[in-house]
């Protein structure tokens, strides 16, 4: 009985928060201005603990950092009388618009397949159910579809070895964001292993928002879309007529 | 070289509503090249555009609606220039553009549709390849035969429209086009281009230029202005539906290809009166027929990727 009582003790007080991350960033807020042209993100971090070392298995250090997710409609085409035409579709609930995973080391050796399914760190586990129809077959393709063509675009990334650890005690990785990121919250995940199996994480959110003209411009086209399109065409009108007149000034001139 | 550097690094812009960010002198090339076409043929320059804007991946439904927008600056500076030599039939624009503005409105409804059936994509394609070849195929091989006759020194003599045309009702007179015709056929040619423009996102001048010389039988002299003078309220038109509905006017990109667009129209336009106009006629028709080859070939060969994604839910 007390053996028991003792080892439940010990499971309780154990590997659970005896070492934590302290985070640094080299930025928390990306301003989307009008020339924005992707960004780079300096994460750097020390592990915090209490007693010595541990030597073995050696620390881990994964990073996942998650923008903004929504649903996705997926087309497939197929040939339908000689030509190539979209046959059947496929509404991927949830996927995020950007998604990128760095690591210290092979990503299977580093988290164990279950705590990747519990924390949903890799880039296969993170689109959420998909809601086929009965008529398409390897609904599955769709989701696969998804990630191929974001990973093609730099959206989605998989950097292994992409985080130092020194000492087992600092860690650093740089991430770039590319230039067509979507406005939001990007949740950022960090996750200390040993042997596979996570012994802490720690999650905060980076804000990135358009700001200046591009959040003006944008605030407008959605609030006063009838006004956006004035604007629009005045802007035309003006630089049409403009560009006339300057031409005719000139060949006067001339 | 470290100034270049920087210099071309400084001119990224980012598009606010499209969410992407492109080089802005990309840009800026773009418009002028696609204005000096504009200028010379009369055409809005949107069948070029738009694909143009894909490949530099603008989301389509944000080029569509903004090319809309440059169509309206780059038309306006043509037709001030077409003013000013009296090269427009203004009459014969109005009546067009009634045409025009109810085809539009059907435009949108028929777009809506085909967009609920999920298939717009594909019949927008369909209807660029058939209007595209059938049009160029017959500009091409007329425009020839004409720089033939021209080339023999046989007097080529006024074209002879005596045909179902001319026994119709509702006859107007013409005068800049010196044409005393029914008001149906341009009534008819406006509505078909209204369609076309609202469902393609095109201005439709290189449907409506050839129908104005081969089926009103108008002056090819006059047919370019009048025809950039509908296609300004036409896709102003459908500028503000875009804006209102979907959302997908940038105007950031509208501006940058607009400036670039206004002034490639106004040399375009010196350009087209130094031309004979059979030259202009075989030339449009072949980059109509170029556009249209290329198409019909993304239809017809297999795609690298056969599977594309959009937003869910058809908003």
């Amino acid at each position: 009985m007390m053996a028991r009582l003792f080892a439940l003790i010990l499971f309780l007080a154990s590997p659970l928060m005896a070492e934590e991350v302290v985070l640094g960033m080299s930025q928390n807020r990306i301003a989307i201005t009008a020339n924005f042209d992707g960004s780079e993100i300096l994460l750097f971090g020390a592990v915090k603990r209490e007693e010595q070392i541990q030597s073995s298995p050696p620390l881990e250090v994964v990073v996942a950092i998650s923008g903004p997710s929504q649903p996705v409609t997926v087309r497939k085409k197929s040939k339908k009388l000689g030509i190539w035409v979209n046959t059947e579709s496929v509404d991927v609930d949830l996927a995020p618009s950007f998604y990128a995973v760095a690591t210290s080391g092979p990503f299977d050796e580093i988290m164990s397949h279950v705590e990747d399914l519990r924390h949903k760190v890799s880039i296969s586990r993170l689109i959420r159910s998909v809601g086929a129809p009965m008529d398409v077959q390897n609904a599955q393709r769709f989701s696969d579809a998804v990630v191929r063509i974001r990973t093609d675009n730099g959206l989605y990334q998989m950097l292994e070895g992409a985080v130092d650890v020194d000492q087992q005690t600092l860690f650093r990785t740089s991430i770039k964001l590319p230039a067509n990121l979507t406005e939001g919250d990007y949740s950022t995940r960090i996750f200390l292993t040993r042997g596979g199996e996570v012994v802490s994480h720690y999650e905060t959110t980076i804000d990135v928002r358009k700001v200046g003209l591009e959040r003006w411009l944008f605030n407008l086209s959605r609030q006063q879309p009838l006004a956006y399109g004035f604007l629009s065409l005045a802007i035309a009108i003006i630089a049409g007529w403009g560009a006339s007149a300057a031409f005719q000034f000139i060949r006067q001139g001339g | 070289m470290l100034h270049c550097d920087t210099l071309k690094e400084d001119m990224q812009i980012y598009l606010p509503i499209a969410e992407v960010s492109v080089n802005a002198f990309l840009l800026l090339g773009l418009g002028g090249i696609v204005g000096i076409l504009s200028g010379m043929f009369g055409v809005g320059g949107g069948f070029l555009m738009t694909p143009l804007l894909f490949f530099i991946g603008i989301p389509p439904a944000v080029a569509v609606a903004t090319e809309a927008n440059q169509i309206v600056a780059s038309s306006f500076s043509g037709v001030l220039a077409h003013l000013r030599r009296k090269t427009v039939d203004l009459k014969m624009g109005v009546v067009l553009l009634i045409g025009g503005l109810v085809g539009a409105a059907l435009g949108v409804l028929l777009f809506n549709y085909l967009k609920s059936l999920g298939q717009v994509d594909l019949l927008v394609k369909l209807c660029y390849v058939v209007f595209l070849g059938v049009i160029g195929g017959l500009m091409f091989i007329e425009s020839l035969n004409a720089i033939r006759r021209a080339k023999r020194n046989a007097p080529t003599g006024k074209r002879k429209n005596h045909n179902w045309i001319h026994g119709l009702p509702f006859k107007m007179r013409f005068r800049v086009s010196g044409l005393y015709i029914s008001v149906i056929p341009p009534l008819l040619v406006g509505l078909c281009v209204g369609v076309l423009a609202a469902i393609m996102g095109v201005g439709g001048g290189f449907i409506m230029v050839p129908a104005m010389i081969y089926l009103l039988g108008m002056p090819t002299k006059v047919v370019v202005g009048t025809s950039l003078f509908q296609i300004i309220f036409v896709t102003a038109f459908t500028t503000l539906l875009h804006a209102t509905t979907n959302y997908t006017v940038d105007m950031a990109l509208a501006v940058l290809l607009l400036i670039g667009g206004v002034i490639g129209a106004q040399i375009g336009t010196r350009i087209g009166t130094r031309l004979k106009a059979e030259q202009l006629r075989v030339l449009l028709a072949l980059m109509v027929l170029v556009v249209c080859g290329k198409l019909a070939l993304d239809l017809l060969l297999m795609p690298t990727e056969l599977y594309s994604l959009g937003a869910a839910g058809g908003h």
